[in-house]
């Protein structure tokens, strides 16, 4: 079993969150945010890899016949894209109706909420 | 019974469904009495459920029922803390739709039911993440009720601060919730579970705990944390509770937050309580080292705000951290203690927020100084803002003071002073607000230069069509039954020792020692109030003797509002769990 697809994932997610942290436009931070989440996606389907198996699909397979790679994970992989795809376009729109009240989308300029 | 467990999220999403899909034909008379009417019915399922939780109910959705110690379905777990909070989140729900009864503006044509559908959704998210019983069904409630939040912050789309809150409230959660994600997936790794009691069977299995146990653990906190608003992921909730409309700061304030720390616990209890999890050295190091430091980070920038709203999201910060130390302390009696100082606190805070609403759509302000002896006319809000600040300060025989008394008695020594301390100042400041908006009592505060970090809370659009003239009933029933409620929450006869066993019989069990009143109790709640008042008075008249000394000033410009700030402070505060849990770790 090898560790890099670990790696990966960890990376994806600290690149992510490097960018959001350095981000000047706020379209390039909720794109960030996808990323950090591409991360778990990766370390999901990392989790679930076997040497050798196949699609854990037994339509054209005898049970049992040869091993399938978990399937808990992917139908988990797949909940995770639902979730992200709803909170990426919320935040897009929200992203939207900031360059239309203050007429810019750079996170440095945004300065009505602090203190 | 136990199979009507699933309609707890299951009533309010299909009463959301409806509304929108409805929601264009409806009148705005017929969405809202829906949605009011589903929100009702399912806080009296959940406390019908509630009153049957006793042994805790397991319902395992769809009959995928274990097979030899493995499963595979979806877990919800009914026991007293989790459908306490389901029911309480749906009796706050229900008073924040009776309080928007006609309040905001004329929805668009065609829209009527956005709003209460937003709210229903809400609901259920938070339903669903009290009762459920698997970590990635947490997980997808957590993120259910967290869109649906960051939807209703920015509800009023047209004002710029709203979808800027919004935003920041949305990166920051969302961030966390996928770091959460990790952790669960590394403990699905090492054990091929998700249900939590399984997770935690399957740890202990494995033996001691190693880096991949810390791992997940620091990163399922930080999803938590990030919710609870610990410090320092916390950056995001004044930012989302100064621009949310009132309605939905009752709900954030009065119970969204407290369910992150409900998470910790849960997590803990069911998780890393075993041989194979966390040392519990190491969990108390966590909450309190983090709880105190939320604690008084939340009561110092509470002192200092001028908006009132965010005056009330750092006194929820202030809380929340005082929670996350008695949940730290990990002894049955001081969760006793915390189940009942979040009952009262849900219906104390919301109640202030409720009453911060009718300011703002009468005088179309919140900012403290602005307001200055304005509100002398409306003697009945004056009456449940004051009783309000008293009972956040502790003042027996309401629900906080008994909370709060028990907790101190739990944690002892240092921590209690802190308790105190936190109560007193918070409750100060509030009671502050309300000398000088609703007495006018003191000198008016003078247009004193207001340093560059912060946000006066001058210039908020009232949420109503028009600016009130008359406040509606409806808006002043509310804050005054949600007052009663943590009221009753101390004075009922059993209800305190009700609680207690509820909690004791979902935690790791132990010895049921009632929670009650006690003399020493009684007096720390009266001298915490006591201190409240006089920081109140000291404040008013002498306002220059409490100024903001120059060190607040660095606290204050840690809250810049920039995203990309909050972000580098949640990696952080995640590096810092990792710190503060690995001596333990190390040693096993």
């Amino acid at each position: 079993m090898s560790v890099l697809p670990y790696l990966v994932a960890v990376w994806i997610f600290l690149v992510g969150a490097h960018g959001l942290a350095t981000s000047r436009n706020l379209i390039h931070a909720v794109g960030c945010l996808a990323v950090c989440q591409s991360g778990t996606y990766v370390l999901l389907l990392a989790v679930g890899y076997r040497e050798g198996a196949t699609a854990p699909v037994y339509a054209d397979l005898e049970p049992g016949s040869r091993p399938v790679v978990d399937p808990v994970v992917q139908a988990l992989a797949l909940t995770d894209v639902v979730v992200g795809a709803t909170v990426t376009a919320l935040l897009l729109a929200l992203v939207m109706q900031i360059a239309k009240r203050h007429g810019t989308v750079d996170p440095d300029e945004l300065s009505e909420l602090r203190g | 019974m136990k199979h009507l467990l699933p309609l707890v999220v299951a009533v309010p999403l299909l009463g959301a469904a409806l509304l929108v899909a409805g929601g264009r034909r409806l009148p705005r008379v017929v969405a809202e009495t829906v949605g009011c009417a589903v929100a009702a019915g399912t806080a009296a399922l959940a406390l019908l459920l509630l009153a049957n939780s006793s042994p805790p109910m397991v319902e395992w959705v769809g009959g995928w029922t274990p097979e030899n110690g493995r499963s595979v379905g979806i877990v919800l777990v009914g026991d007293g803390p989790g459908l306490g909070l389901a029911a309480l989140a749906s009796l706050l729900t229900v008073a924040a739709l009776a309080y928007s009864w006609h309040y905001f503006d004329e929805p668009p044509r065609r829209h009527t039911g956005s709003f209460p559908a937003l709210v229903l959704l809400f609901q259920a998210g938070m339903c669903g993440f009290a009762v459920a019983g698997d970590l990635f069904n947490a997980f997808v409630f957590f993120e259910l009720m967290s869109v649906v939040a960051y939807a209703l912050t920015g509800h009023r789309v047209e004002e710029a601060k709203a979808v800027q809150g919004a935003l920041t409230f949305g990166v920051v959660t969302s961030l966390g919730a996928y770091a959460m994600l990790m952790g669960i997936a590394l403990l699905y790794a090492r054990t091929g579970e998700l249900a939590m009691a399984h997770i935690g069977r399957g740890l202990d299995r494995h033996g001691g705990p190693d880096a991949l146990v810390l791992a997940a653990f620091v990163l399922v906190l930080t999803g938590l944390l990030v919710k609870a608003a610990a410090v320092p992921f916390h950056f995001w909730l004044p930012d989302a509770h100064a621009v949310a409309p009132t309605p939905v700061c009752m709900l954030l304030s009065g119970v969204m937050v407290e369910l992150g720390a409900y998470g910790v616990w849960r997590v803990h209890d069911s998780v890393f309580s075993g041989p194979g999890g966390v040392p519990e050295a190491d969990l108390e190091r966590v909450l309190v080292v983090l709880g105190s430091l939320t604690a008084v980070i939340g009561a110092v920038m509470c002192w200092y705000q001028r908006h009132v709203k965010r005056l009330l999201a750092y006194s929820t910060v202030a809380h929340t951290g005082l929670f996350l130390v008695g949940i730290g302390i990990l002894t049955p009696q001081a969760d006793d203690g915390i189940a009942l100082y979040v009952l009262g606190h849900a219906g104390v805070k919301a109640a202030l927020f409720a009453c911060t609403g009718i300011l703002l759509d009468r005088y179309g302000t919140v900012d403290e100084h602005a307001l200055y002896g304005r509100a002398r006319e409306l003697r009945g809000v004056a009456v449940l803002f004051l009783v309000g600040a008293l009972a956040l300060g502790g003042l027996p025989p309401f629900g906080t003071a008994l909370g709060k008394a028990v907790t101190e008695e739990a944690v002892g020594g240092p921590l209690t002073v802190l308790y105190v301390a936190v109560s007193a100042i918070t409750a100060g400041a509030v009671l502050r607000v309300a000398a000088r908006v609703f007495l006018g009592l003191g000198p008016q505060p003078g247009e004193t230069p207001s340093p560059a970090y912060e946000t006066t809370g001058a210039g908020e659009e009232p949420e109503t069509r028009h600016r009130l003239g008359r406040v509606p009933g409806t808006m002043t029933a509310v804050p005054a039954l949600l007052l009663a409620g943590a009221l009753a929450v101390g004075v009922t006869p059993g209800f305190a020792a009700g609680v207690s066993r509820a909690v004791n019989e979902a935690g790791s069990g132990g010895a049921v020692t009632p929670a009650h009143w006690t003399p020493p109790g009684v007096l720390l709640g009266l001298v915490s109030t006591a201190l409240a008042a006089g920081l109140a008075t000291l404040a008013v008249t002498r306002p220059a003797l409490l100024a903001e000394p120059g060190w607040a000033a660095p606290l204050r410009r840690l809250q810049s509002g920039h995203i990309g700030d909050y972000v580098a402070w949640t990696l952080l505060g995640t590096v810092l769990l990792g710190v503060l849990a690995l001596p333990g770790v190390l040693g096993a």
